[in-house]
C-alpha cells in the first residue's frame, strides 16, 4: 500500500481533476461540519439549561410554611403556619430515607456585613451542616459549618469566594479573622464555591441556625426546612411530598387538602421534566445527525458513481496498456478514500472551530448555551464512516469497470 | 509468433448471434509487417482485439510466442499485454489528462518503474518520434499526427514483440498517413512485428503482406516485396 509512486500517480490525477475533487470533497465536509455544528450546539444547549440546576442539589425538596386557606376544626383560614425547631427534629425522626436536612432562619432587618474597614450586603443563611449538600456549598478553603458549631452555638461564618473576594485585600486570607454581622462578630472558618450560573449563590455568609436564632433573639423559630432524599420514582417521590404535608397538616391544624398552608418545591419533578426533555431534543439531533450522514453518504456515492463512469475510457486505455484490474480498483480507492478522509478532516476541523468560537463569545453567565463541546469521538466515526461508505460506493462500480473487456471501455465515448 | 487455428468468435446481443469469426486459421512470423483488410463488419476488428487480447474467443486456439492465450485471469491478460504488446489506435487514446511524456511512460508505470527512470526513457522516446520538444504539452495541444506518434511511442516504450494497430492513419492526412506508415516500417526493421488494420489500400501496400478478411475467414493473401 505504502507506493510513492502510485500516491504519486494519484495526486496528479486528483490535481488535474479538480472540480470533482472538490465536489466529492465538500460533500464529506460539509456533512461531517453539520454534524459536529448539530451535536455542538445541542450540547450546548443541554448543558445551558443544566447549569441551572446544578448550583442545587438534584433531590433537594424545600418547605417553607404559608397561610391557611381552608377551615379547619373551627378555625378560620388565613392562620399563619409557623415552623420551629420541633418540626426539623420531627422530620428526622418520621423520615428514614432523608439524606440530608438543614433548616433556616431568616435574620430580619439588614444584611450588611463588615470586614475590617470595608462592608458590604450579602446574603445571610442560617444552616445546619447539612446545607453544604443541598447546596452544593463546597468549602475551597477551611471548612463548613460543623455539628460542634450548632451544639455549642460558636459565632463562626463561611464566605463564598466572591465575599472574600468583595471584602479582602489580594492575598489576605480571612480565615481566622472576624466578620460583623449587625455589629456581632463571627470567627470565619472556611470560604466556599459554588459552580453556578448565579453569582448570588456565592455571595452568601452562612452561620449556624442555633447561633443566630439565640444572637438574632429568634428562640426556636425556623423559616424553611430543605431536604436531600434518596433517588425515588415518580411515585415514591409523591408520596413522599403527601406523607410531608400530613405529617405537617396534623402537627400545624390544617386540612392537608390545603396547598398554601405550606409549600413544597420538589427540585427532583423539576430535573425529570428537563431530563425527558433532554432526552427528546437528544433524539432529534440525533436523527438529524443520521439524516446529515446519510445525506453525505448518497452525495459521495453519486459521485464516485459518477467518477467511476467518467473514467470507463481511461481505465479501457489502462488497461490496453497493461494495467491489472486490481491495479485499477485499488487506485480509484486510495484516491476516494484519499479526498474523503481529507475532507473530512476539514469538516471535523472547521465544525469543532466554529464552536470554539461559538464557546468564546457567549457570555459565561448565559442561562441557555454553556460549553458547546463536541463529543470527538462521534466526530471521527461519522467521518469514518462517510470514508468507508465513500470507498464501497466507489468500490462496487470500479470493480465493474475494471472488470469489462478493454474493447467496451475503449468504445466509450 | 502469432498461431490462429479455427478461431470462432461471436457476439450476442440480446437474443440476436452475431458470429463474425468463423474458424480463421493465420499464422505470422516474428518480425513481419502485416496488414489486415476488409470491409466494415467482415471482422477485422475483432481479431485484432482477439491478437491483442483485448477479447476472448470461443473456438479453436490463438498462441502468441508458443504461449496459449485462452481463459487468461484479468492479471495474467494484463500482464502480456503489457510486456508482449503495444497497441495504436485509430482515436489515439491518450490519457486527456496527463502531458505526453507521461503518458508515454504509462506502460512502465505498470512494470513498476519509478517515476524518475520512466520518464527519462519516455522523453528519449518522443525524442525519436522528433517529439521532445513537445514532450511537456498535452495532448489537446497536439495535432493529430503528433498525437498518433506519441501514442506509438507509448505502444513502443514497453519494448513489446508485437505492435498492434487499428486504422492507425484512420483519423490523419494523407502526408502525415505516409509519416506514421515510415514509422511502422522502421519500428519493424528493428525486429517488431508489427500488424496494421486498414481500408485504405494506399496503406496496406506500404506492408509486406496483405490478409484480407471476408466474413470471418481470411479471403486472399498477398505477399509484396517492395
Amino acid at each position: 500500500m505504502i507506493d510513492i509512486d502510485k500516491w504519486q500517480e494519484i495526486f496528479s490525477t486528483i490535481r488535474k481533476n479538480k472540480l470533482r475533487t472538490f465536489l466529492t470533497g465538500f460533500s464529506v465536509a460539509w456533512g461531517i461540519f453539520m454534524l459536529i455544528v448539530l451535536l455542538g450546539a445541542g450540547k450546548g444547549l443541554e448543558n445551558g439549561i443544566h447549569s441551572n440546576f446544578d448550583s442545587d442539589a438534584a433531590n433537594s425538596i424545600w418547605i417553607s410554611p404559608g397561610q391557611t386557606s381552608i377551615s379547619y376544626k373551627g378555625i378560620k383560614p388565613g392562620k399563619y403556619v409557623k415552623f420551629t425547631n420541633k418540626d426539623y427534629e420531627r422530620i428526622i425522626n418520621e423520615n428514614k430515607n432523608l439524606e440530608r436536612i438543614s433548616s433556616r432562619y431568616n435574620i430580619r432587618g439588614n444584611d450588611q456585613i463588615s470586614y475590617k474597614n470595608e462592608y458590604g450586603s450579602f446574603g445571610i443563611n442560617t444552616v445546619h451542616p447539612d446545607m453544604e449538600f443541598i447546596e452544593n456549598s463546597f468549602p475551597i478553603k477551611g471548612r463548613f459549618i460543623n455539628s460542634i458549631d450548632i451544639e455549642k452555638q460558636r459565632k463562626v461564618a463561611v464566605i463564598g469566594d466572591l465575599v472574600e473576594e468583595a471584602l479582602c485585600k489580594k492575598g489576605e486570607s480571612p480565615i481566622g479573622e472576624y466578620i460583623k454581622i449587625r455589629g456581632v462578630p463571627f470567627k470565619v472558618v472556611g470560604i466556599y464555591s459554588e459552580n453556578s450560573n448565579s453569582d448570588e449563590e456565592r455571595r452568601r455568609v452562612y452561620i449556624p441556625i442555633s447561633t443566630a436564632q439565640m444572637v438574632f433573639s429568634g428562640g426556636n423559630t425556623v423559616n424553611s426546612i430543605a431536604l436531600a432524599v434518596s433517588e425515588m420514582t415518580d411515585d415514591e417521590s409523591e408520596q413522599f411530598e403527601e406523607k410531608l404535608k400530613a405529617s405537617f397538616a396534623s402537627n400545624h391544624n390544617f386540612d392537608k387538602e390545603d396547598d398554601r398552608a405550606i409549600y413544597i418545591r420538589n427540585n427532583l419533578d423539576n430535573i425529570k421534566e428537563f431530563r425527558n426533555a433532554f432526552q427528546g431534543i437528544r433524539m432529534f439531533i440525533w436523527i438529524i445527525g443520521v439524516g446529515t450522514i446519510i445525506a453525505g453518504i448518497v452525495g459521495v456515492s453519486n459521485i464516485m458513481l459518477i467518477v467511476v463512469k467518467e473514467r470507463t475510457k481511461e481505465i479501457g486505455i489502462r488497461k490496453a496498456i497493461g494495467a491489472t484490474p486490481w491495479s485499477v480498483v485499488s487506485s480509484i480507492l486510495q484516491e476516494s478514500i484519499l479526498i474523503t478522509s481529507f475532507a473530512g478532516y476539514i469538516g471535523l476541523v472547521l465544525g469543532v472551530a466554529l464552536m470554539e468560537i461559538i464557546a468564546m463569545n457567549i457570555p459565561a453567565d448565559s442561562m441557555m448555551f454553556k460549553n458547546p463541546d463536541v463529543d470527538i469521538s462521534v466526530a471521527i466515526s461519522a467521518t469514518i464512516l462517510l470514508v468507508v461508505s465513500g470507498s464501497i460506493a466507489g468500490y462496487i462500480p470500479a470493480r465493474r469497470a475494471a472488470k469489462i473487456k478493454p474493447v467496451i471501455a475503449l468504445r466509450d465515448e | 509468433m502469432i498461431e490462429l487455428k479455427g478461431l470462432h468468435k461471436s457476439y450476442i446481443t440480446g437474443n440476436n448471434k452475431l458470429h463474425v469469426l468463423k474458424g480463421l486459421d493465420l499464422t505470422i512470423e516474428q518480425g513481419e509487417l502485416v496488414s489486415v483488410m476488409g470491409s466494415s463488419g467482415s471482422g477485422k476488428s475483432t481479431l485484432l482485439n482477439v491478437l491483442g487480447i483485448l477479447d476472448s474467443y470461443d473456438e479453436g486456439f490463438y498462441k502468441l510466442n508458443n504461449t496459449l492465450m485462452d481463459n487468461l485471469s484479468e492479471k495474467k491478460a494484463a500482464q502480456y499485454r503489457n510486456n508482449m504488446l503495444g497497441f495504436v489506435f485509430q482515436s489515439f487514446n491518450l490519457i486527456s489528462f496527463k502531458n505526453a511524456v507521461e503518458n508515454v511512460a504509462l506502460p512502465l508505470y505498470y512494470q513498476g518503474v519509478n517515476r524518475k527512470k520512466r520518464n527519462m526513457i519516455a522523453l528519449d522516446y518522443l525524442d525519436r518520434m522528433g517529439l521532445k520538444e513537445w514532450a511537456d504539452h498535452m495532448p489537446n495541444e497536439l495535432s493529430g499526427g503528433q498525437k498518433q506518434r506519441v501514442a506509438i511511442a507509448r505502444a513502443m516504450i514497453s519494448k513489446p514483440k508485437v505492435i498492434l494497430a487499428d486504422e492507425p492513419t484512420g483519423a490523419l492526412d494523407s502526408k502525415t498517413s505516409l509519416e506514421v506508415m515510415d514509422l511502422f516500417r522502421e519500428i519493424n526493421s528493428s525486429g517488431i512485428t508489427v500488424i496494421i488494420v486498414t481500408h485504405e489500400k494506399d496503406i496496406s501496400e506500404q506492408t509486406d503482406r496483405i490478409i484480407h478478411i471476408k466474413d470471418g475467414i481470411i479471403g486472399s493473401e498477398f505477399t509484396s516485396k517492395n
